[in-house]
């Protein structure tokens, strides 16, 4: 996310007339660092070497949470939750709103308005809404919430994102394209395969990752559906009261760093298609 | 991208299935229709056609958008399924057979190349599919390279290329399949107008090298006459006349030919003379107009005159003679370097006025030729006026 928007802003005209202030370049720079300074700030805390309980005032530099990451156990199990959480919801995700996705932009069937709407109440309905709606649904149907409850309703809402982006691509994709792998001498699945996925892998890419983002991300439907299960998000929320470790800096740390490399991993791959 | 290689039975029409025999056709559909059903309309895409393409042959469909003739093509190819009707690949019926499974390729108007494949990858796509060995395909797609001239441009991705290029590409991934048909959907029509004619002598260049059936799509009279063995003019889903470009250009089978291919200059009028296969009718107070036709006195006929076949003179020509004569004035003058374009308003009497084209090669020398309001008198022979059927 930020890498993309650090290089899609605008770049400075080449040539400044001279005593004119080129304002859009300030302006880029505030957005910029605005946008960046609560991450600094959580990196910076990272390093924070704190006498009592709470992570607020600079107190000088140390390693020492680093080294100590994983003190706490529970903490630990909340991140690998979070983690496992999140990757099965891009897997699925990924995989079911591909499909919906492919299915909305290529074809015309009956449902489809239907569906449209269905995406986009799933995407626009407040999250608390959803949280209590997902409960009664598992209560009702006697489902013991927990970690595979917290995959469901995370796969249920992030779903939707996948499938628009997926859309998008396939709109703009030209349908000779699959007519021409056919006319070669391809088979249906063949054409697939070497054609129509990887024309659309950019979009599933992007789409998964917004998908595990959601769901690294989640607290509020996380917060109803999740049982005993605790995630990363839900294990912050619970300390705030009694001193949030700096061990979250660092994990939050960890998880940006992930996070911009899979950005740029994504952009230098894109970069390579052409 | 996919080394591996998967074996598929071979395609349907197959040189290997019918041996080829020179009087097998090509290509035959028989009774062929399509008809599309937009909500409750049903809208015929394709009337009932017959046509037969013989193997080598440079064949053209020629018709404004919406004739049919992209319908026609994608039945060929197995794109569209005909409603009525037999499609036939040296003489097996293909009917029902899935694009994959035949033996034609096409070149698509957007090319279609896989823009994530490099060119070579793109060219090797076919033959990949067919289970050819690698070294073999190594060796054909270096070939197409050639034949094309994009030799050392394997490793190039084709979004990096130029247009014609990019065209050049689309040409060698269907030829390297040695298809019995090559398809070619309006393959210029993104191009300019110089590299499209240097195209068009490129691909008839090819095509006589190759010595493959080409069905060329176009909606480019020009085009269509500077390649094809044959061209079918089609119109609203029918084809209107089917024939050697010649005989299409000189002798249009209707007013719709006639003016589809090149400019036509219509006059029609009574038959007022006729004597010793030499028909005439007055054009106007002064003007005769003379044909090669049968027609008796009385009759109404129409003719066509191609406007490189009139001569163009500033005072009434001398004699008598068999030729048309039609006075009228300039009303407009384009001059075009090697040939100048006049419009002339000619009066046809009863019916008011009409406009004649005149093209003449500026081969004399420096004379400006008549002007803009002049009076000029238009003349040409009687086999130059082409009698429309009735």
């Amino acid at each position: 996310m930020t890498a993309t928007s650090a290089m899609s802003a605008p770049t400075a005209p080449a040539r400044r007339a001279r005593r004119r202030i080129d304002w859009g370049k300030y302006v880029t720079w505030a957005v910029i660092v605005w946008l960046l300074s609560p991450i600094a700030f959580m990196i910076v805390f990272s390093f924070n070497d704190i006498k009592g309980r709470h992570n607020v005032a600079w107190q000088g530099f140390t390693l020492h949470w680093y080294r100590d990451a994983f003190a706490y156990p529970d903490l630990t199990q909340a991140l690998v939750n979070s983690l496992l959480i999140a990757v099965l919801t891009m897997a699925a995700a990924g995989v079911l709103g591909g499909l919906l996705g492919l299915a909305l932009g290529r074809y015309t069937f009956r449902g489809q308005g239907a569906t449209d709407l269905v995406m986009f109440s799933a995407i626009s309905a407040p999250e608390v809404v959803m949280g209590a709606g997902l409960l009664s649904m598992f209560l009702t149907m006697n489902i013991a919430t927990g970690f595979w409850t917290i995959v469901i309703s995370h796969v249920m809402f992030s779903v939707s994102f996948v499938a628009i982006t997926v859309r998008a691509r396939v709109l703009a994709l030209d349908p000779s394209l699959e007519e021409a792998a056919r006319d070669l001498g391809a088979s249906a699945w063949t054409t697939f395969r070497l054609v129509t996925l990887p024309m659309l892998a950019p979009a599933l890419m992007a789409g998964g990752l917004i998908a595990f983002v959601l769901s690294i991300d989640d607290y509020i439907i996380t917060t109803f559906v999740s049982g005993n299960t605790t995630t990363f998000p839900l294990w912050i929320w619970g300390t705030t009261r009694v001193g949030t470790p700096p061990q979250v800096n660092v994990m939050g740390t960890l998880i940006f760093a992930v996070g911009v490399l899979l950005a740029v991993v994504n952009a230098v791959m894109a970069r390579r298609r052409g | 991208m996919d080394s591996m290689t998967e074996s598929a039975p071979a395609p349907v029409g197959a040189a290997e299935e019918a041996p080829p025999s020179a009087d097998v056709p090509a290509i035959a559909l028989e009774g062929v229709a399509k008809t599309f059903r937009t909500g409750r309309e049903e809208v015929a895409a394709v009337a009932r056609t017959d046509l037969e393409i013989a193997q080598g042959e440079f064949f053209s469909l020629l018709g404004p958008s919406g004739c049919g003739k992209t319908t026609t093509m994608r039945m060929v190819a197995g794109f569209e399924d005909p409603t009525e009707g037999t499609v036939r690949l040296k003489g097996a019926d293909v009917t029902r057979v899935a694009p994959d499974r035949r033996d034609v390729n096409m070149v698509f108007q957007s090319y279609a190349l896989f823009p994530h494949m490099t060119v070579f990858d793109n060219i090797a796509f076919g033959l990949r599919r067919k289970g050819v060995p690698r070294d073999e395909v190594r060796r054909r797609v270096g070939e197409m390279l050639e034949l094309v001239e994009l030799s050392g441009r394997g490793r190039t991705k084709p979004g990096r290329m130029s247009g014609g290029q990019q065209q050049r590409v689309a040409l060698a991934r269907a030829l390297v399949n040695r298809p019995s048909a090559l398809l070619l959907d309006e393959p210029l029509g993104a191009l300019d107008l110089k590299l499209r004619q240097a195209m068009q002598i490129e691909l008839k260049r090819i095509q006589r090298d190759v010595g493959i059936t080409f069905v060329y799509v176009t909606h480019d009279q020009g085009e269509a006459l500077t390649m094809s063995d044959r061209i079918a003019v089609m119109n609203k889903g029918a084809v209107e006349q089917l024939g050697p470009p010649r005989e299409i250009y000189e002798r249009p089978a209707s007013r719709f030919v006639a003016g589809f291919i090149g400019t036509s200059n219509l006059l029609s009028g009574t038959v007022s003379d006729a004597s010793g296969g030499l028909a005439a009718f007055p054009a106007g107070e002064e003007g005769t107009v003379r044909a090669a036709t049968g027609a008796a006195v009385g009759e109404t006929v129409e003719i066509t005159v191609r406007p490189e076949k009139i001569a163009l003179h500033t005072a009434r020509p001398d004699g008598a003679g068999t030729r048309s004569r039609v006075p009228g004035t300039v009303s407009e003058v384009v001059y075009l370097g090697s040939a100048t374009h006049y419009t002339v308003a000619v009066d046809t009497g009863a019916q008011g006025g009409t406009e004649l084209t005149v093209y003449t090669q500026n081969s004399a020398g420096t004379d400006d030729g008549p002007a803009r309001g002049d009076r000029v008198w238009l003349e040409w022979g009687p086999e130059h006026s082409y009698v429309l059927p009735a």
